[in-house]
């Protein structure tokens, strides 16, 4: 019987370090697999921050929000063409492949001086 | 103001000259151009001097500088309307840019100006407006390409048909948002047309292009200049040179069916810089251009 207990606190303690150790290893996990988050705020006529500076090859999601009205997010080069609405944010993920330095624009109308809104994404090796 | 030149497909082709005006921008007053409306006053000027009157103008957009204040952009509207009627030829067309529609999604231009895409035939040639600004995004639309489809139809693949819009209908320069996202659409409806030639605005520069079988000319502005994306990544207006305030603005002269062989689209295009002294091609331009009133 106390051999039987003995043995059922052997296991206890096994499977408690287990979880434990699935535990802390989890986040970790998730902290390396998940893309680095980039936030930028679109308000007439400008993108906050205006330069931002990314890795070929890493993934990241951008998280874009509009402070006022409905604004564009366009970087051919990335095949990124989003919307960014005041009512929530837009996220995209993806993985530059090529290196460089590259202009983002506003490509939705948002008022007088759209045409100057724009940020630069470089690309680094 | 719009009226249509009947209807009838396979008129004969017959030699004629038009002018293409764009981005006279009424309304804007700054650094890089603290002339406002002279060049546009100029222009007018020249074209009802030239020595073979034009059968047309054709305007391609950003007739007008924005403004917030809607009483403000109307009355920026009225005046180009009063400067543009100075001209004396017998048919002027507009096509609106983002400066005239993408506020209000061309509500205002449409009051005032007419349907902001249309299109009518002029001895043997088709043209067609484009309205590739008055959605939020660079763009034609669905609505507007079913009526291009729907217009084009009734015309044999080898009509002569000229295209005027604002902006660019290829990717031109993207990240300066020289491009209409669904150009490609607008020009797979005109694929199976051979003899087709696109004018634009926006770019603020003369340009060249040929994608397949079609031409596409930019145009000149009627105030400051953009550099040549080429040389320079950064899209600022080129500075104002008060020694030659008209100096890279300029307006266009289109020979229609040089040649005068029928059922053809032998177009010659002359580009006339405002600050020329010199301009071979159409007599008497020359002493016209000594005399400039600025």
């Amino acid at each position: 019987m106390k051999k039987f207990y003995a043995l059922e606190c052997v296991s206890g303690t096994v499977l408690l370090a287990v979880v434990l150790a699935l535990a802390l290893a989890r986040p970790h996990a998730a902290r390396a697999d998940s893309p680095k988050v980039v936030e930028i705020t679109a308000k007439r006529f400008e993108f906050m921050p205006n330069k931002i500076t990314l890795k070929k090859g890493e993934p990241v999601t951008i998280r874009l929000t509009s402070a006022d009205v409905v604004h564009g997010f366009f970087l051919r080069p990335l095949k990124i063409d989003e919307l960014i609405s005041p009512d929530k944010p837009t996220e995209v993920t993806v993985t530059p492949q090529t290196a460089g330095t590259f202009t983002t624009i506003c490509d939705h109308f948002c008022g007088v001086n759209h045409g100057s809104m724009k940020m630069t994404v470089v690309v680094e090796e | 103001m719009f009226h249509f030149l009947g209807k009838q497909s396979g008129e004969k082709v017959t030699p004629f000259n038009f002018i293409q005006l764009s981005d006279a921008h009424v309304g804007f007053n700054g650094p890089p151009d603290p002339l406002g409306t002279k060049a546009f006053e100029r222009a007018v000027e020249i074209v009802n001097k030239l020595p073979q009157r034009p059968d047309l103008v054709l305007f391609t957009g950003d007739l007008t500088h924005d403004s917030e204040d809607k009483d403000v952009h109307a009355q920026r509207m009225k005046q180009f309307m009063e400067i543009s009627r100075r001209m004396n030829v017998p048919m002027i067309k507009y096509v609106p840019g983002e400066h005239d529609a993408g506020l209000d999604g061309g509500g205002l231009y449409r009051d005032i100006f007419g349907e902001s895409y249309y299109s009518f035939d002029h001895r043997g040639v088709h043209f067609i407006g484009l309205d590739n600004v008055s959605q939020p995004k660079p763009e034609v639309g669905t609505k507007q390409l079913d009526w291009l489809k729907k217009d084009l139809s009734r015309f044999h693949k080898s009509t002569p048909i000229v295209v005027f819009t604002h902006r660019p209908l290829f990717d031109l320069r993207p990240d300066w948002e020289w491009f209409t996202s669904d150009g490609d659409n607008v020009m797979n409806v005109l694929a199976p047309y051979d003899n087709v030639t696109v004018l634009y605005g926006h770019i603020h520069r003369d340009d060249e292009h040929e994608v397949g079988h079609v031409h596409h000319y930019g145009a000149r502005s009627l105030i400051f200049a953009f550099p040549d994306p080429e040389k320079t990544g950064d899209k600022k207006p080129m500075p104002f040179d008060k020694e030659q305030p008209f100096k890279n603005l300029g307006i266009r002269v289109v020979h229609e069916n040089v040649g005068g062989k029928p059922q053809t689209n032998t177009v010659a295009i002359e580009e006339v810089e405002l600050t020329a002294r010199e301009f071979s091609g159409i007599n008497g331009i020359q002493q016209l251009l000594k005399t400039p009133n600025f």
